[in-house]
């Protein structure tokens, strides 16, 4: 419990700003009309791919000779990136299909 | 130390950009810019984390930009082959795949790396919670994905008593997660038995789930993938996966809370209902005595001819059937020929929201020809015929009227109440639901039994050259 009170503590600002974090991202998809639920879920599909720096920054801490961890780190690179680029490429196709007939 | 100024700017900018393209992405004339706009955060994010200075840092740039270079040409390629209309299951493997990627770096840092200094309590619940919800996340999106597909029957991979079996697993790993925080135990055994619950739990969750559901499903993991990308920020003191993480975790858990509001129910009701599951054994019963009638495709094509108003109502059999082309080509015939022709969406027709929406945008079908909801049911009284292109629980009156029935109270397209109703249909099987349904057994409905694409085919050739 003391462990749970200081992390509180020290942490204060960031628990600010992931609270408005959290009602920002309702505002921001509470007005969203149907016809674009598909792509908006995509899209944010990619952002969720974010999950990559991680990686990147568990390959950057590795020694260069620990081989088996940098092997995970990879795996886990190339896992996120193909989440975020095959993310953004599928909702670009997507809504180049929506401007096509304007 | 100003480089660590102007690498912090990025990231900084990194989350501007996430949040303005979310913004954009909602409204469809900005949504492609918003969505660039948001790939330009990431951009600027990965960036800023391969060149920003680190307390440790042995570089290792070769393996970061072979990764990079690997996932990229992947992810490009699979984005660029699919089928748009098998475009839910990739969003469900691309989630997956994320969620897969957060199981990876948490089991390093929970094994792999070795600590300088212990772990804090909270520092550790972090991280085996960002292991947990990575895992659920990560198994659950590849069931959806596979039940999209078509590789996993709806029934398979089921639990006995799945309810109970899953809350046992939930409250399980979630004990674990408290206990091997509060001792600080890192223990292999102890790890790799947490990481297997989580990935069974992740495939029992969605397995008992129908397939009426998978839309449901599908953004509920994507907002854990984002909840995930949040608790791995926390890790790492990253404010970009902090951010991004917990605006995927909001917004994905809103557009669930919307979808469901769509059919009528409720999250929990979705979770443990298991649509179908407890499909209507008396109502399957009754139709066996019922006959549905069916249409010669030149009868169809004069009806429609001479009908003054047409409403489509489109389905996953379309998706399936990869039947827009024709369905727009039937609708330019009719309408040269003086037919006033729209289009009927569910909110949840297809396998995604919004994914009829998609396949008829890519044959050029104008805004103006697609009625909502809403629109479509003050419509349909006055409509002369409607033609049901493989959709079925979405137009199953008994929504409307059987208590009994596991879909009662999930707003539906009254084609009921048209002149008459056209049933294109692969075969006399019940919907993804399980359900059966009493419209195919009405007085003003006709089946055209087939290939929803071939159907349209002969009723467009029937159309030109027969009437």
């Amino acid at each position: 419990m003391e462990a749970f009170i200081a992390f509180v503590q020290d942490n204060l600002l960031m628990i600010y700003s992931v609270t408005f974090a959290v009602f920002l991202g309702f505002e921001l998809i509470s007005k969203v009309p149907t016809v674009i639920h598909t792509p908006l879920m995509s899209g944010a599909n990619a952002i969720s791919g974010v999950v990559i720096i991680g990686a990147i920054l568990l390959i950057r801490q590795t020694p260069s000779d620990d081989y088996l961890v940098l092997s995970f780190g990879l795996l886990g690179v190339i896992l996120g990136m193909i989440n975020v680029v095959g993310g953004f490429a599928v909702t670009d196709r997507m809504l180049e299909m929506f401007k096509k007939k304007k | 130390m100003m480089s660590s100024f102007w690498f912090d700017t990025a990231y900084f900018a990194g989350v501007l950009l996430f949040i303005i393209g979310l913004q954009r992405l909602g409204h469809p004339a900005t949504a492609r810019r918003g969505n660039l706009l948001a790939a330009g955060g990431m951009g600027l994010a990965i960036l800023a984390a391969i060149f920003s200075p680190l307390q440790t840092d042995y570089g290792n740039f070769l393996w970061i930009i072979l990764g990079l270079a690997i996932g990229a040409a992947v992810g490009f390629m699979a984005a660029k082959r699919v089928q748009m209309t098998s475009m839910p299951q990739l969003v469900s493997l691309f989630n997956g795949l994320g969620g897969a990627c957060a199981v990876v770096i948490s089991m390093v840092q929970l094994i792999g790396v070795e600590q300088t200094s212990p772990m804090s309590q909270p520092e550790l619940g972090t991280i085996l919670l960002t292991l947990v919800v990575g895992s659920v996340a990560f198994t659950g999106s590849l069931v959806a994905w596979a039940k999209l597909d078509g590789r996993l029957k709806d029934n398979a991979l089921v639990p006995p008593f799945p309810t109970i079996f899953n809350m046992g697993l939930l409250l399980v790993s979630l004990g674990m997660v408290i206990y091997l925080a509060i001792i600080g135990e890192g223990s292999s055994l102890w790890l790799i038995s947490l990481l297997a619950i989580s990935l069974v739990y992740g495939i029992t969750f969605v397995s008992p789930i129908g397939g009426a559901d998978m839309p449901v499903v599908i953004s509920l993991l994507n907002s854990f993938t984002g909840l995930t990308a949040a608790l791995a920020g926390l890790i790492y003191g990253n404010q970009v996966m902090l951010m991004g993480g917990i605006l995927v975790g909001s917004s994905g858990t809103i557009l669930t809370v919307l979808m469901c509001k769509a059919m009528n129910r409720s999250l929990w009701n979705v979770i443990i209902g298991g649509f179908g599951s407890s499909g209507g054994g008396s109502s399957s019963a009754a139709a066996g005595e019922q006959v549905a009638k069916e249409l010669s495709r030149p009868d169809a094509a004069i009806l429609l001819a001479y009908s003054q108003s047409v409403i489509i109502v489109p389905g996953y059999g379309l998706a399936v059937a990869q039947a827009q082309r024709a369905c727009r080509a039937l609708d330019n015939e009719l309408t040269a020929r003086g037919v006033d022709v729209s289009y009927a969406i569910h909110p949840v027709a297809g396998r995604m929201p919004g994914h009829m929406n998609v396949l008829l945008a890519e044959v050029d079908v104008p805004y103006e020809k697609l009625l909502d909801l809403e629109q479509a049911n003050e419509a349909l009284p006055n409509t002369d015929v409607v033609i049901v292109v493989g959709a079925n629980d979405v137009v199953n009156p008994s929504a409307r009227t059987d208590t009994g029935s596991p879909i009662y109270g999930m707003p539906i397209l009254d084609v009921d109440k048209a002149g008459k109703v056209l049933i294109m249909k692969r075969s006399m099987r019940p919907g993804y639901a399980g359900v059966q349904n009493p419209l195919f057994f009405l007085e003003n409905s006709f089946m055209l039994f087939g290939d929803a694409k071939d159907t349209l085919q002969a009723l467009l050739q029937e159309t030109k050259v027969g009437v």
